[in-house]
């Protein structure tokens, strides 16, 4: 851990020689519009600093499951739905522009949340892959924000003892907001699981489906150990048991069955994505990218 | 009674053409010792349900500390056809009106 530590440097300012600055046509020229939008050297996986990219993986999951529930404005099965998803939607995407401003302090390179959130391409996401995958039908929906939910609570239950001021107070004001998601998400395996013989098969095709992505959300890597030891991160891998417990019991009570543990999928909190993340992006980026700078 | 039989039978709680939930009537009490007042309705499966949508359609921004929710069918409304009946005849007899009666002179705390 310490060698690593030092082969990755201490995250003071400069990035070291890889890649070389300003990759590809991304240069400086192509910035001044938009202030510390792509500082030199931003666009690699490689970790220079392990707090911001640790806030970056906090954030990440929230920005795009935020915008992914997002898509279902306008589209949800019934008007209360539609609207409970647009709650769910915005209180994840205020959570995820808490977090990257405080990345972008962290950082200290001048980058805001807006050019977090819209000027890094799908490589420098740190979500896991759970939260990017495109939403299905409405079971999909539900179970993935499920999944979701009974691991950020738990999650957030431990960020809100943070030695870090900035990050227990953000995770106090979103566990509030999580354990409402998980009652909301809860509610609905149940009805669909225990609903009619067509929500039932939904529901548990979406279940299998999604099983293998879950595991990612509890690997746990040098970033994270370093976060911990930092005072603002979460062994997650502990996490692991309580959040069996949660998911089994409402599952017992969905009548749905939980998927045997195989394939295990990962990639997602060092920049490895599936297909789907860079499309996702380009819509939702589009507006900020040719409209850059602008205010509304 | 043909006319009370019609209306039992178009009870509230009727599936409504553009679902098959029921009606759910939604009460907000904004502050403690503030009554609890109708804010709308909305449309659920179970109590639970109701709750959530509740929460989620009417005390999302405001300052709503208590939420009721109430099987709109459990609601005994008065009809239109009962208006005059009920509600006309206490207008026109100005001592129903406390501002009928002259307050002594001398009295306090009233």
């Amino acid at each position: 851990m310490n060698a690593e530590n030092r082969e990755r440097g201490t995250g003071n300012g400069e990035p070291g020689g890889y890649p070389p600055q300003a990759g590809g046509g991304n240069g400086a020229t192509a910035d001044s519009w938009v202030p510390g939008a792509r500082p030199g050297g931003a666009t690699s996986g490689v970790v220079e600093n392990s707090t911001f990219e640790y806030l970056l993986r906090l954030a990440d999951d929230r920005l795009v499951l935020g915008h992914r529930l997002s898509e279902w404005c306008g589209h949800a099965p019934i008007l209360e739905e539609d609207i409970a998803l647009a709650n769910i939607a915005l209180d994840l995407i205020g959570q995820a522009s808490a977090l990257l401003k405080l990345a972008g302090e962290i950082e200290g390179k001048g980058r805001t949340d807006d050019a977090l959130a819209y000027f890094r391409d799908a490589i420098e996401f740190r979500n896991a892959q759970l939260v990017e995958l495109p939403n299905g039908d409405f079971a999909a929906t539900i179970v993935r924000q499920f999944l979701f939910d009974a691991w950020d609570v738990l999650l957030l239950e431990r960020l809100t003892a943070a030695t870090n001021e900035s990050v227990a107070g953000i995770s106090a004001k979103a566990l509030k907001e999580a354990r409402y998601h998980l009652r909301h998400s809860a509610e609905w395996v149940r009805m669909l699981g225990d609903g009619t013989a067509e929500s039932h098969a939904r529901a548990q095709r979406a279940l299998d489906e999604l099983w293998p992505y879950t595991h990612e959300l509890f690997l746990v890597d040098a970033t994270d150990r370093e976060a911990v030891a930092a005072g603002i991160g979460v062994d997650t891998e502990t996490l692991r048991l309580a959040w069996r417990e949660t998911v089994d019991r409402v599952l017992r009570e969905a009548t749905l069955t939980r998927p045997k543990d195989g394939f295990a999928p990962r990639g997602g909190r060092t920049g490895r994505h599936t297909e789907h993340l860079g499309r996702m992006l380009a819509d939702m980026q589009s507006l900020a990218r040719a409209h850059p700078g602008a205010t509304w | 009674m043909t006319k009370d039989t019609a209306a039992s039978t178009a009870a509230p709680d009727r599936a409504p053409a553009d679902t098959q939930w029921g009606l759910w009537e939604v009460f907000t009490q904004e502050g403690e010792g503030a009554p609890h007042e109708h804010a709308g309705s909305v449309h659920a499966t179970t109590a639970e349900h109701a709750m959530q949508n509740a929460r989620d359609v009417y005390a999302r921004r405001g300052k709503v500390v208590s939420l009721w929710v109430v099987p709109t069918a459990s609601i005994i409304a008065s009809v239109p056809s009962d208006a005059g009946p009920m509600f006309d005849p206490g207008n026109d007899k100005a001592y129903r009106h406390p501002q009928f009666y002259k307050v002594p002179r001398g009295v306090r705390g009233l």
